[in-house]
């Protein structure tokens, strides 16, 4: 009864810009009489069921979220949200150049991901890559700052949009496709060393026709790498729909011999169990699995890409408003009682804040000293001198 | 691990028979033993797998064939998954294992350059040092006996073209083992030129080479042969090749200094600008095209440095024919560059 005068009152309560006119204080007032323990702590959500390749059972069909984990993700998701729109905006100030392919709209695959493994975990992925980066642990002001090409980037400007790197985050990989043997070379290690680790190996639905892929299921099977192969389809490789890339679409089935599971890729719960699922089989000796995440992209295909001469704006607004990652999460957890409106109203505001904190950072923030030109040709290597554009420009080189 | 089924596998490997007991039977003898550069290869991965149990072969018929020319891996059924399992060795030593990966030839590298290039080394740079990759790519390069074109192709210039790489080409057994070991020591992607021909070759090595870490630095030509008269520049096979002409050219009276590049990249220019301020004539000799070639590189470097005004005539390049190579034996025979022609480039170079 109380919960639901409560959300009464909360629906009541004035709009954004009166609660800001008024200082927050309504909203105040209202928290304040308001006791956390009013939420509760857990709720369980139906989530969709999983398509199956060569399993006979899949992922659970319920997933239990606690009100901790959904702000987590909650916040999470809108911090990739915001750095990518905030780099968008970056870009047509020309403040970042070359490449810069966004992930809004995708949150939920690399938020889902991140959350169902352990840091110990390995994760490779391709050029859309900022999602994971932050993920697995870079601050939003690091990864701005290597957009920007600064030497406050996580890699010191020498990178950019596509090599962002971290513990066991082996990037960003600009060549389609590449990353996925790499992935797969990464499972052996972690199969050699024998910690039960795994590594997520990202590609996206242009690169699942690629060769190199079958070559890589063909030797994970054979040796039973502990590696998820994970394909975010969403549902176009630059321009081109999947319909018109593959001749089958059903990228879940393509690794053929190897199971696999076809998730809502748009639902961050449904990516976590799927994930669980996924990492359980692999830690279990069983070997690869193939994980395809439904997902979308609402920028085009990179900044270059306005994203709408092969799909329509009612496309992607449909999806906006009935399939956003970070409006269902959001839904789910006020109309559960896992959350207020205003309080995630106040992490939007922090994640802003954050956000342009780290702007004004990667804005500020020097570029590299012409000296990092010639550094980190190799690695654990005495000094010794690089040649740069004529004879007589010499830099030096250190690990 | 796995068992050893299936084609490509990777694994610790077996000791090659015969290398082992033979060599120190004959140093008791107190007689440097001859060992051939397919028994150094051997000993030298025998070695760094046993002293580094994160070190282990990726390839191509490594597991029972016991390798193509019977250095573990290679050849066999021709089973072209090079970029994919190109993929798995660079990935596998980003996390932190030393896989020497195997290439049947390095003509099939091409198939998997991208990992090799972009993937291995570029990582440590693009990474400001984060992620080394410790990856030794080996295999033959370059001509062989009649595997006409697409079997033939030397790579010391494609790859000795990019930072982040280093390359290098062994001719003797010596080279072979130490700078195997090397690059297997080494944190960085090493590319190992062999030669197929060589496989057979018997070297003298010493006493100091059988050691277990006897080791070839990286980044250090070695001068074969001293001599006042002209300086020759060599990597892999040829280097015999000049040898012999030098042999030849002694008996005229001219005294060549030989050079053992032994490393593409980094190349030690200072070694052979040292012999060409003492010799003040250069003759390149490599097996590889001219266009952008090794001996190309070498030319550009002299005219920049100091030794420019010690050339008492322009450098000289004997290379292979600027064709692709051919199946004939007797067109084969003629574009390779033999004995006579590093003698006819000497005798005009220094106009006798």
């Amino acid at each position: 009864m109380r919960k639901m005068l409560l959300a009464a009152l909360s629906r009541v309560l004035p709009g954004p810009a009166a609660a800001a006119a008024a200082g927050r204080t309504a909203s105040r007032v209202m928290v304040a009489s308001r006791n956390y323990a009013d939420f509760a702590n857990e709720a369980t959500f139906e989530i969709k069921k999983c398509d199956l390749h060569r399993l006979e059972e899949g992922p659970s069909t319920t997933a239990v979220m606690t009100r901790e984990e959904g702000l987590h993700y909650y916040k999470t998701m809108q911090t990739i949200r915001r750095m990518e729109l905030k780099s968008d905006q970056l870009y047509k100030q020309k403040i970042i150049r070359g490449f810069c392919h966004l992930y809004d709209g995708q949150e939920a695959c690399c938020v889902g991901l991140e959350v169902a493994i352990k840091p110990t975990d390995h994760v490779i992925t391709a050029y859309r890559a900022h999602g994971f980066t932050y993920a697995r642990g870079v601050p939003v002001r690091e990864i701005l700052a290597e957009l920007t090409g600064r030497k406050g980037g996580c890699v010191k400007g020498k990178g950019g949009s596509m090599h962002m790197y971290t513990k066991n985050f082996y990037g960003g990989n600009g060549i389609v496709g590449a990353q996925v043997p790499l992935g797969a070379g990464i499972a052996l290690a972690c199969k050699y060393f024998g910690k039960n680790e795994v590594c997520l190996t990202l590609y996206g639905d242009g690169a699942a026709n690629q060769g190199q892929i079958f070559e890589t299921y063909n030797m994970a099977a054979l040796w039973k790498l502990p590696c998820v192969f994970i394909c975010e389809n969403n549902r176009y490789g630059m321009g081109t729909s999947v319909e018109r890339a593959a001749a089958s679409t059903d990228y879940y089935k393509r690794g053929d011999f190897i199971p696999g599971l076809r998730v809502d890729g748009m639902d961050v719960l449904c990516v976590r169990e799927a994930a669980k699922f996924a990492t359980e089989h692999c830690r279990a000796g069983k070997g690869p699995i193939v994980m395809e995440l439904q997902t979308y992209r609402y920028h085009g295909h990179s900044m270059s890409d306005p994203g709408i001469s092969y799909r329509t704006r009612e496309e992607i607004q449909e999806v906006r408003s009935k399939s956003d990652p970070i409006t269902l999460l959001k839904d789910r957890m006020i109309n559960n009682n896992l959350a207020s409106i205003e309080e995630l109203k106040e992490i939007d505001v922090a994640v802003r804040k954050e956000i342009e904190e780290a702007a004004q950072f990667a804005t500020t923030d020097p570029e590299p000293p012409l000296e990092e030109l010639g550094n980190h040709i190799y690695y654990n290597e005495p000094p010794f001198e690089v040649r740069g554009p004529n004879q007589w420009i010499k830099y030096k080189s250190v690990s | 691990f796995p068992a050893p089924s299936g084609r490509v596998r990777a694994g610790r490997r077996l000791p090659s028979p015969g290398g082992v007991t033979a060599r120190r039977g004959l140093a008791r003898l107190g007689v440097a033993p001859q060992v051939t550069v397919r028994d150094a290869l051997n000993q030298a991965l025998d070695e760094e797998l046993e002293r580094d149990e994160r070190v282990f072969l990726l390839g191509e018929e490594v597991a029972q064939y016991d390798g193509a020319y019977k250095v573990r891996g290679l050849r066999g059924q021709e089973d072209h998954r090079h970029m994919g399992f190109t993929g798995i060795a660079v990935g596998a030593a980003m996390a932190g294992l030393r896989p020497v990966c195997e290439f049947m030839t390095f003509n099939f590298s091409m198939q998997a350059i991208d990992q090799v290039i972009n993937s291995a080394a570029k990582t440590c740079y693009m990474s400001a040092g984060a992620i080394p990759v410790p990856i030794v790519f080996r295999g033959p390069n370059g001509a062989s006996a009649g595997v006409a074109a697409q079997h033939s192709q030397c790579f010391a210039a494609w790859y000795g073209h990019c930072p982040g790489l280093k390359v290098v080409s062994p001719w003797s057994s010596e080279d072979a083992k130490g700078l195997l070991k090397a690059a297997i020591r080494d944190d960085n992607p090493v590319v190992m030129l062999e030669n197929e021909l060589l496989y057979g070759v018997p070297f003298e090595m010493s006493e100091q080479a059988q050691s277990k870490d006897f080791v070839v630095p990286i980044g250090k030509a070695k001068i074969e042969r001293e001599g006042t008269h002209v300086t020759l520049v060599s990597h892999s096979r040829p280097v015999g090749h000049c040898l012999e002409a030098a042999a030849v050219l002694a008996k005229e009276g001219v005294e060549c200094e030989v050079i053992n590049l032994r490393t593409i990249r980094p190349m030690d220019i200072e070694t052979v600008e040292a012999s060409v301020i003492k010799t003040n004539h250069l003759v390149t000799v490599e097996g590889g095209w001219p266009q952008f070639g090794v001996g190309a590189e070498i030319c550009a470097r002299i005219m920049e440095g100091s030794a420019f005004n010690y050339l008492d005539a322009p450098a000289v390049r004997v290379t292979g024919a600027d064709v692709p190579m051919p199946y004939a034996k007797i067109l084969e025979d003629n574009c390779i560059p033999q004995v006579k022609d590093i003698i006819f480039a000497v005798k005009k170079t220094l106009n006798i």
